[in-house]
């Protein structure tokens, strides 16, 4: 317990060197530069002490749970060899903690708007709705996909620049085909997938992985994940734009 | 009494968000794997400080950093704060007018970057991967200078209404050369550091910045401009960590070099 503490009081002071620059560049800025006194500081310092607070909080969580959970897992997979598990598990953890999440279900309701607005869609509410849930299907769907053929690479030691690359320039390709009103919500959605419980679980997931398998060395087969995850999303987007 | 109100709403977002993620943990465990946790009460107390960590951070970062974030980019691209008080309309204008943007876009991209929780995690984990050959803050604070000069890129682009395409093609051929010559093993962190960065202390402000200026600026539309500084953001990482690792293989090498070399020889 007093371990634990210890090491809070540690991590809290990472923190706040974490936040030093956010509080130099905001101070300067309205001091020095705009010349106006900062309103509401009560408010404020009561934001900052929270703001101090959670981060500390959550990479101690980080340390205890996350990375943990994630390598434990990847470990178990491999000891028990079955690949098909092991793709359904890599598959199932993109859809599910992409399908919930609460930025993904704004960003589909604002592209609902735009798509009824455009009059590519009917502008009535059920319309407007099955199209929202099907973006955020879609989405998920492309997280999904991009753990499992990231999981595939990790497995066969395939370098990720040929896919990545190849993938930026699908993306490309079809910024060229797709509606105008459709591109910037697909650009913006690969940034969304990728929040802030998932990108942890999944760096130690692929860490876990290249560590436990003979070969491949965890810093070159390691990461990649994240960037599959957040080029997918853009790919099959524009796909679900040009199908109205 | 509505911080609270509003505190609860935000964890039971979150309780949301977390809830399909550990059903699919716990399932596959249990169920498909059927071992147990190691040290489940140290597993169940660390799941508790993300979530109520996550919670705290961001409520904060609403009461604090959003709304000043927000006044400060709406004031610094007032035309009465760029042009001085007497001017009224002013349709020529030089893109040097808006020094003052590009460096408060450049100093907040840095600021609020080095503060994301999933790049401290990134992090974190290159560092233990790479047996301390990447530092957390070294890669922390390559992965802010991309974040700077790409977002500062990104406003003097909405300034001069220069098209986007033209600096996002750009970026990847540079992305391209880079990756054929870069040390191998930084090219997948490089990758995943592009996708980190965007993420929950960023993407608010550095968009309130982008509506500000393309809402203030004539000809500029607030719905195309938005989204470009946040692709400029995920691009210029990529390019910095490569370079960060360029940078110190290189000296490196220049060290081994200077060492093997024989002494000079002296005049006697």
């Amino acid at each position: 317990m007093q371990a634990l503490l210890l090491q809070f009081l540690k991590s809290l002071r990472q923190s706040f060197q974490d936040l030093l620059p956010i509080i130099l560049v905001i101070a300067f800025f309205q001091l020095v530069v705009l010349r106006q006194p900062v309103p509401q500081l009560g408010q404020i310092l009561l934001g900052g002490l929270m703001v101090l607070t959670g981060l500390s909080l959550f990479v101690q969580g980080l340390q205890m749970a996350l990375f943990p959970l994630g390598e434990d897992m990847a470990y178990s997979f491999v000891r028990k060899g079955n690949l098909w598990l092991l793709l359904l598990f890599a598959f199932t953890l993109g859809f599910g903690t992409t399908v919930a999440e609460p930025a993904l279900i704004a960003i589909a309701d604002e592209a609902a708007d735009i798509a009824a607005n455009g009059g590519v869609i009917e502008n009535a509410g059920p319309a407007r709705e099955s199209y929202a849930t099907g973006l955020r299907l879609v989405v998920a769907l492309a997280v999904g996909f991009a753990l499992l053929v990231g999981v595939i690479r990790i497995l066969k030691g395939w370098p990720v620049q040929y896919l990545i690359i190849g993938g930026y320039l699908g993306v490309v390709v079809m910024t060229g085909f797709a509606p105008e009103e459709i591109i910037g919500i697909a650009y913006d959605s690969g940034g969304v997938t990728t929040s802030t419980v998932t990108v942890p679980l999944v760096a130690a997931l692929g860490i876990g992985l290249a560590n436990s398998i003979r070969g491949r060395d965890p810093l070159i087969d390691g990461f990649g994940l994240i960037a599959f995850a957040s080029l997918t999303p853009m790919i099959f987007v524009m796909g679900y734009g040009m199908m109205f | 009494m509505e911080i609270l109100t509003e505190f609860f709403t935000l964890m039971l977002d979150l309780l949301v968000d977390v809830t399909p993620i550990a059903a699919i943990l716990l399932g596959f465990q249990l169920f498909v794997l059927r071992r147990p946790i190691h040290n489940p009460a140290r597993v169940f107390v660390g799941l508790v400080f993300v979530l109520l960590g996550l919670t705290l951070f961001l409520e904060g970062l609403e009461l604090a950093l959003f709304p000043l974030g927000r006044l400060m980019a709406s004031q610094l691209t007032l035309p009465s704060f760029i042009f001085g008080e007497a001017a009224g309309v002013v349709a020529d204008f030089s893109w040097t007018d808006y020094l003052w943007v590009y460096v408060f876009a450049a100093a907040i991209g840095f600021a609020t970057t080095v503060a994301e929780p999933a790049l401290i995690a990134v992090s974190i984990k290159a560092n233990q991967v790479s047996g301390g050959t990447i530092t957390v803050n070294g890669l922390r604070i390559a992965v802010a200078i991309g974040v700077a000069v790409g977002v500062a890129m990104g406003t003097f682009r909405i300034v001069t209404g220069t098209p986007l395409h033209w600096y996002i093609i750009v970026g990847y051929v540079v992305v391209i050369v880079q990756t054929a010559v870069a040390p191998r093993a930084i090219i997948p962190l490089a990758y995943d550091s592009g996708g980190v960065t965007t993420s929950t202390v960023t993407v608010p402000l550095v968009a309130a910045l982008g509506l500000g200026l393309a809402e203030t600026i004539p000809g500029r539309s607030p719905l195309l401009d938005g989204f470009g500084l946040i692709a400029f953001a995920s691009l210029f990482p990529m390019i910095s960590v490569m370079a960060y690792a360029q940078l110190s293989e290189w000296r490196s090498k220049r060290a081994r070099l200077s060492a093997s070399e024989p002494p000079s020889p002296t005049e006697d």
